[in-house]
């Protein structure tokens, strides 16, 4: 038998789908974030240069890698219901957006918080910095674009080219950043360059991995929120489980 | 009727939007005088320390004139959006792209070139060098096109949006940044002795590759608007 591998492409189905598959990665995010936390706190020795503060790593770096890999994530999205017309698309990077703005948000509060006890300074105008900053300005970009648009097709497409736009920026940017602080010969902090311990390395991707699959968790879970609201005038929707209590 | 090639079509789009623009030349004014207040404003806010104020003057019109450029965004089709033009525009068979490639040069003429023009006055303010004055001038030219290009696909996929205005500014400064880095930088190069040729190079590649894609990307914004 042929595997229909359309048949979830289909709000109605996909609907479903997605409510089963929740527990599926919310509780490995759960139980990975824990250890990851554990091994962090607990097992990882204590750094050379940086003592204790650099523990705040175990959730930054994450944060960071996420941050920039759900923008990419959003735009393939967003790209794919453009070209070929798919509601899921477009729901799925609409979906996306929130988490991969609290993600950016959480890696500077985080870089701040180390920055102080480490450079003595919250914030200083390092090329990481400040694109990671422009990043959570391309999604708050993206999100303000598609809640002032009622009209939900074209907030979608609207919204997607935009995205696209943003992509095609973005490498830009990082280079311009780049280039530009070691034109200002900005900061000369670098991070140290030496291997890291095994425990390290093991809580490091033991919590990348717990948010890589909160992400996904939370995103099948907003993404059945906002399949509902826009099919609420559906016969299906109407005849789901929890809509007759 | 006579079939219009391309040129021909640009260049009416252009002198269409121009002869607009200066039967209302308020609109154009206003901008102009944003501009310069803005940058007058910030000697006030940092004090009159000319060694202080030789060092910012660039970033200082820099920013002022990605503002001033913000501010006139929202204009760019709203007023043929509103009358119907822009629908008709649509449906004419010449190629969107090129008639939005007009418009986008329209405003620039509007917007941006005033403001290249008027900057080395400002400079003055800010006691400029003469070459860091050149490199300011050349530098805008080179960059407000690209500010007017990329604006167009914020004020296109904004438009007839309940605050617009503000809204386009947000999806459009960040995406503006590598111009004002660049931009800035080539008076900075200047100013350390440096030359400025690398940056305005930058800053005419931005503008090449904006010239090519933006018009077009800016078309279908347009569509995804007006459907």
């Amino acid at each position: 038998m042929a595997i229909n591998w359309f048949k979830y492409s289909a709000p109605s189905t996909f609907y479903g789908l997605a409510g089963k598959l929740i527990p599926f990665f919310a509780w490995p995010a759960a139980i990975l974030f824990v250890i990851g936390l554990y091994i962090g706190f607990f097992v990882a020795p204590t750094d050379a240069v940086q003592s204790e503060a650099y523990r705040i790593i175990f959730l930054h770096v994450p944060a960071s890698i996420l941050s920039m890999f759900i923008y990419l994530i959003m735009a393939g999205y967003a790209a794919l219901g453009l070209i070929f017309n798919t509601r899921l698309s477009s729901m799925m990077a609409q979906a996306l957006a929130p988490t991969g703005a609290l993600f950016a948000f959480v890696s500077l509060w985080s870089g701040a918080l180390w920055g102080k006890p480490m450079w003595g300074a919250w914030w200083v105008w390092d090329a990481r910095l400040t694109s990671e900053l422009i990043l959570l300005f391309l999604y708050l970009g993206y999100i303000a674009l598609q809640a002032s648009i009622e009209d939900p097709r074209r907030a979608d497409r609207a919204s997607a080219l935009l995205a696209i736009v943003g992509s095609v920026n973005v490498p830009i940017i990082y280079f311009s950043v780049k280039w530009w602080n070691t034109l200002h010969q900005g900061s000369t902090i670098k991070f140290t360059g030496t291997s890291m311990h095994i425990a390290m390395q093991q809580a490091m991707f033991a919590v990348l991995a717990a948010c890589w699959l909160y992400a996904i968790a939370v995103t099948l879970a907003r993404v059945r929120s906002i399949i509902l609201e826009r099919e609420r005038n559906t016969q299906w929707v109407s005849e789901l489980r929890e809509m007759k209590q | 009727m006579r079939k219009l090639s391309l040129l021909g079509l640009l260049g009416l789009v252009i002198r269409r939007d121009l002869l607009l623009a200066m039967r209302r030349r308020a609109d154009v004014l206003t901008t102009l005088i944003f501009f310069v207040m803005v940058v007058s404003l910030f000697p006030l806010g940092v004090g009159p320390e000319m060694d202080m104020l030789r060092k910012m003057a660039s970033g200082v019109v820099w920013v002022a004139a990605l503002l001033a450029s913000m501010l006139s965004l929202p204009r760019m089709f709203s007023a043929d959006y509103a009358d119907g033009t822009l629908e008709q525009m649509m449906l004419a068979p010449q190629s969107l792209s090129v008639l939005v490639l007009g418009k986008i040069v329209a405003h620039w003429m509007l917007s941006g070139l005033p403001l290249a023009l008027i900057a080395p006055v400002l400079g003055l303010q800010f006691d400029m060098s003469v070459p860091a004055l050149w490199a300011l001038v050349l530098a805008l030219l080179l960059g407000t096109p690209v500010l007017s290009m990329i604006g167009a696909i914020g004020a296109a996929l904004t438009l007839g949006l309940r605050g617009g205005g503000v809204l386009v500014s947000l999806l459009v400064l960040p995406l503006c940044i590598p111009v004002l880095i660049f931009g800035a930088g080539a008076v900075e190069a200047v100013n350390s002795g440096m030359s400025a040729v690398s940056n305005l190079s930058l800053l005419g590649a931005f503008m090449l590759f904006a010239l090519v894609f933006t018009p077009f990307v800016a078309a279908q914004a347009l569509r995804i608007s007006m459907e």
